[in-house]
């Protein structure tokens, strides 16, 4: 068996007296989709921030293609460009039409000349659905088409491994399926993902293996049918339980992702 | 008379132009490096630039004016009075200046700093490209206040004998007995200055702001 891209070894985060999570160990193998569920306040997010170092850790290593990340004197900046993140609230550069958005990391981070980084990112709008939008500014943009632009924005710098943290979750419940199709479209092209998401019809039919973490552990991990239909903890039941009668009715009228 | 009056005065207006033309650019300058410090720099930095900003905004102008001038132009630099005088307005005006800058930093918030290093950036590099350009646009109508500001304070160098236009009024009102007429027309040119920057200031708001709606 193949090494796994991203590796994490007893992670851990603490702030003060709290406990962010502790000795977390998880393993993303190359063209895996991993979605993380859990409770809101279970370390998930922080969990993403310490992978690609946007976070200092407290304990514990993270590994990408072998190579310890966490390890003193690593460059944290090159690690980044090779880990893409999307965030809950977009975040888009606000002065940079969208265009500019995808570009201005190829320019400015990798140094390409402006022609090709041109061409680079007018592909990845265009696998966002979004090439027609190139030339618009954030505030002219819907949270969705925002969403998918800050995917491509990612997309551009060709990471290793995509880090999405509750990426729909400031949306328009009309918009979010608009950014779920391009998630899932990304995970049928093996691009390796890292979820975090409360949206259950989306972990069921596109995550490899689900992890469900509670009080800053992982309580059970294992493939989306194993999860919800033969959870070995209660605890994992009652919350996937609870979930999908929240989320239920929606689920049902959207049905499932693509 | 009116005539003599007003071209006697108007020749210093290009003195007081040259005093806030030296002024403003050096104190933005100054207080953008010190909004930088106090935003992004380490805790000594930060408690440092912290008491530049409260020391100088404690003290009036001409106060501070008098002992910079006093620094400036005495044994330590031998500046001219115009010089020493505009360089130490652009001092004072600093702190006033980080003070605004530091606020539009804080206003385009750290989302973006965070969003900026998510894609491999340093920090240096997402200040430059990313949050400046933005902070600086937020920052031009608070700015355009503290630009006609510091138009107006350009008048405390008249103290240090700089013939701008405020020294000319005094001038011309002590020899003529006409004190009204030549106040007046200090203050005719005054207004006309700060309204026509106050006026390319805004237009200049204008054109920098980012479209929100298709």
């Amino acid at each position: 068996m193949t090494n796994p891209i991203l590796e994490t070894r007893n992670l851990t985060k603490i702030y003060g007296k709290n406990v962010i999570f502790k000795d977390i160990n998880l393993k993303v193998n190359e063209g895996e989709t991993i979605v993380i569920i859990g409770p809101s306040g279970t370390g998930k997010s922080t969990l993403l921030r310490c992978i690609n170092l946007l976070t200092s850790n407290d304990g514990g290593q993270v590994f990408l293609d072998d190579k310890e990340i966490t390890a003193k004197g690593h460059n944290a900046d090159e690690v980044r460009q090779q880990i893409g993140m999307v965030f809950q609230n977009f975040l888009l550069f606000n002065h940079l039409t969208a265009l500019d958005n995808v570009m201005i990391g190829l320019t400015k981070v990798k140094k390409m000349p402006k022609d090709k980084a041109r061409e680079k990112a007018m592909e990845e709008l265009n696998r966002v659905g979004l090439a027609d939008r190139a030339d618009h500014y954030p505030g002219q943009l819907s949270g969705g088409q925002q969403q998918r632009v800050a995917i491509a924005r990612a997309l551009a710098m060709d990471p290793r491994v995509m880090l999405f943290d509750e990426p729909t979750s400031a949306l328009d419940p009309e918009l979010i399926g608009e950014v779920l199709g391009v998630m899932a479209k990304l995970a049928k092209d093996r691009m390796t993902m890292l979820v975090v998401t409360h949206e259950m019809g989306f972990a069921r039919e596109v995550a490899d293996r689900i992890v469900f973490m509670e009080k800053g552990s992982i309580v059970e991990e294992g493939s989306p049918d194993d999860l919800f239909y033969h959870p070995k903890h209660d605890r994992t039941r009652e919350f996937l339980w609870k979930i999908t009668e929240l989320y239920g009715k929606k689920e049902k009228e959207k049905g499932a992702v693509e | 008379m009116l005539s003599n009056f007003f071209s006697y005065i108007i020749q210093g207006t290009a003195i007081t132009i040259g005093v806030t033309l030296v002024a403003l650019p050096f104190g933005l300058l100054l207080g953008l490096l010190m909004a930088l410090v106090h935003t992004y720099g380490g805790k000594i930095s930060n408690r440092l630039a912290a008491i530049y900003s409260l020391l100088l905004r404690g003290v009036p102008p001409i106060v501070l004016l008098f002992i910079l001038y006093f620094i400036l132009s005495g044994k330590v630099i031998n500046l001219t009075p115009f010089w020493a005088g505009s360089l130490s307005l652009g001092i004072v005006s600093s702190a006033y200046q980080m003070e605004i800058l530091r606020g539009a930093l804080l206003a385009v918030g750290g989302g973006q700093m965070t969003a900026a290093r998510a894609i491999g950036m340093s920090r240096l590099q997402a200040i430059q490209t990313i949050v400046l350009p933005q902070a600086l646009r937020l920052a031009i109508p608070p700015w355009s206040n503290e630009a006609s500001i510091v138009l107006k304070d350009s008048s405390l160098v008249y103290a240090l004998g700089v013939p701008e236009i405020l020294r000319r009024a005094q001038q011309l009102s002590a020899t003529t007995q006409q004190p009204f007429l030549a106040y007046g027309i200090a203050a005719l040119i005054y207004f006309v200055l700060v309204f026509a920057t106050n006026r390319a200031l805004d237009y200049l708001s204008e054109r920098t702001k980012l479209p929100t709606h298709p």
